[in-house]
């Protein structure tokens, strides 16, 4: 186990640095002085070089990147060019709402996912199926950000059950919160639990023409039992797999439905500070991203260990 | 092809739902986007305010949007985008990620090593964000919109070219070629890319409806297509305002797309069920 874990978290980590030089050369090459920027074009030559220097960015590249790294190995993400506040600050308030919609989408598309995989492997070929299948197809083709508009239409407008927008923050009460989240994540989840749904019907399919279930039918196990005791476990590779790789989709995907439902998260922030040249905020947004990214992936990589032990002995 | 195996392919086509359906709905957007360029029933560039907001009626049939355009034709003239967008920023990831793969394939060592690790290291990015960012250094527009879409397909096509030209690399009729002497390149092009041509295929239509889809989120958000050129995602984006007073706009172009990637991904099923009848039994 510990040379298979050691090798993965190798990886993670190279992959770590490769993505933090890819990002801070990115935003040294976007155009666009920071400090011309925030002080807008009728600023004088002076006073945008006083700021550049404020903001430390008349050091050599290679200084500022190792300064970049080593405060984010210190826990310390400097401040916002554009607000003056510390990035942690703004970032910590965006992924307030951020992290609570991902989960939430990732709970609802995996209940949705599960339900429908294994009814639809259940009844493989039955008119349920096909019907069911039809649909999960659709719902792969449907846009976050339309089903978005779609919900809020309906939901919102029509019926009035759910806010059209905004959220009220933590401190105002849990359910109010969980109610501003719902509709954004159902706009979320459908796609991604479209796109589980299939991968899951197909792997419990593959899994029941296996010997061994044969075998455990033949020895007396009922349908049902056989199905929770050996299947489930077994396809849930492939779906472990897709659900790792759609976690980025659903971070990029909050990025566009939280804009549609004016929510002040992490999509926001980096898409502002995209605008205002705040460098250093979309440095270590996307940078956080990307880690939130190989981090899934890393513990997709060892939960595949603990389901399938055969998988660790080939890696060794 | 023998006149046998051409009247079998037909028959693979015809009896294949989603291909027929898949097919006729791309073939229909192909015609939109056709027709469009020559004809549409009314107004797409110009703005007459006070024709805005017309309902349905047999001069407008989807109505008129709030600069007084005709949306069944900014519909239409959508279409020419999204095909466009779809086919550059999958023939940029086809060119540039097949020849990767290729190479890594026929190379091996380090070559092979320094591509893959590459491509596994950029999907770290999620999609859309590295879209995002690209197109802040080129600043927003099609063009550049298509580049990042682009750039994004790239180590898709690359691991999967990789994976399958690995698989033939191993073949028997491969080692014969190498033992007679052929180089790898010829080996590569006489060989190893008409085996894997039906997957890149497939998987070419997917990514089709992954740029549409991509393209769609980002003139969405305004770093696409720039006014007056119609684009979907910004018809949705300026639907988005008025949602409250004239709904359907928001419904039209969402709908259009939904429609274009449903096609577009049940033409790749089909054609994995044409092309590969192997795997289409399997699954």
């Amino acid at each position: 186990m510990s040379v298979f874990f050691a090798k993965r978290f190798l990886t993670l980590v190279a992959t770590l640095i490769g993505a933090s030089i890819v990002i801070f050369t990115v935003m040294e090459i976007l155009p666009g002085d920071p400090a011309l920027v925030i002080l807008g074009i009728g600023a004088t030559d002076e006073a945008v070089l006083t700021l550049t220097k404020e903001l430390g960015l008349d050091q050599p590249p290679i200084d500022r990147y190792f300064s970049w790294i080593g405060g984010i190995l210190q826990g310390e993400l400097g401040n916002s060019y554009a607000y003056k506040v510390p990035v942690w600050e703004l970032v910590g308030r965006a992924l307030q709402i951020t992290i609570p919609l991902a989960i939430l989408s990732m709970i609802l598309s995996v209940t949705l996912a599960l339900i429908v995989g294994l009814y639809a492997a259940a009844n493989h070929n039955k008119a349920s199926d096909v019907s069911l299948m039809g649909i999960s197809q659709l719902g792969i083709s449907v846009p976050n950000f339309w089903l978005a508009v779609l919900l809020i239409l309906f939901f919102a407008v029509k019926l009035q059950w759910f806010p059209a927008g905004g959220f009220p923050g933590w401190e105002e009460g849990f359910w109010i919160n969980i109610r501003a989240l719902i509709l954004p994540a159902i706009a979320l989840a459908t796609v991604q639990g479209a796109i589980l749904a299939r991968i899951t019907r197909s792997s419990v399919l593959d899994v029941f023409r296996e010997d061994f279930v044969r075998t455990a039918r033949a020895k007396g196990l009922s349908q049902r039992s056989t199905l929770w005791l050996h299947v489930l476990r077994n396809a849930m590779i492939p779906v472990l797999t897709v659900m790792g790789l759609q976690f980025a989709n659903l971070l990029a995907g909050t990025v566009i439905v939280e804009n549609v439902f004016y929510m002040p998260g992490l999509g926001s922030v980096v898409l502002k500070a995209i605008n205002n040249r705040d460098t250093i905020v979309v440095e270590n947004v996307v940078l956080m991203l990307a880690a939130m990214v190989v981090i899934t992936n890393f513990i997709v990589d060892i939960l595949y260990a603990v389901i399938d032990p055969r998988l660790k002995a080939h890696d060794i | 092809m023998s006149i046998s195996s051409s009247n079998s392919f037909l028959s693979r086509c015809a009896h294949s739902r989603s291909f027929v359906v898949g097919g006729t709905i791309t073939a229909f957007l192909l015609l939109c986007a056709l027709v469009s360029l020559f004809w549409t029933p009314g107004e797409v560039i110009d703005i007459v305010i006070k024709n805005r907001f017309f309902p349905p009626s047999s001069a407008h049939w989807l109505g008129t949007d709030q600069f007084g355009r005709d949306i069944l034709s900014l519909l239409m003239s959508g279409t020419q985008n999204s095909i466009t967008v779809g086919v550059v920023a999958v023939s940029i990831g086809l060119f540039a990620g097949v020849s990767l793969g290729l190479l890594a394939s026929a190379q091996r060592g380090w070559i092979e090593e320094m591509i893959m690790r590459f491509s596994d290291f950029s999907f770290a990015f999620p999609a859309i964000l590295s879209a995002i960012m690209i197109t802040a250094i080129l600043g927003p527009g099609g063009v550049n919109s298509i580049i990042a879409i682009g750039i994004y397909n790239i180590p898709v096509f690359a691991r999967l070219t990789r994976g399958s030209a690995n698989a033939i690399w191993a073949r028997e009729y491969v080692m014969a070629a190498r033992a007679s002497g052929k180089d790898k390149f010829r080996i590569t092009i006489e060989h190893i890319l008409p085996n894997i041509l039906s997957i890149l295929i497939v998987q070419a239509t997917i990514q089709f409806a992954i740029a549409i889809l991509a393209e769609a989120a980002l003139s969405y958000l305004g770093l696409g297509t720039q006014p007056p050129f119609p684009s979907w995602g910004r018809m949705l984006n300026e639907a988005q305002t008025l949602m409250f007073l004239q709904p359907m706009q928001a419904v039209y172009p969402g709908a259009a797309i939904a429609f274009a990637v449903f096609g577009l991904n049940l033409l790749g099923d089909g054609l994995r069920d044409v092309l590969d009848p192997r795997l289409s039994r399997k699954r």
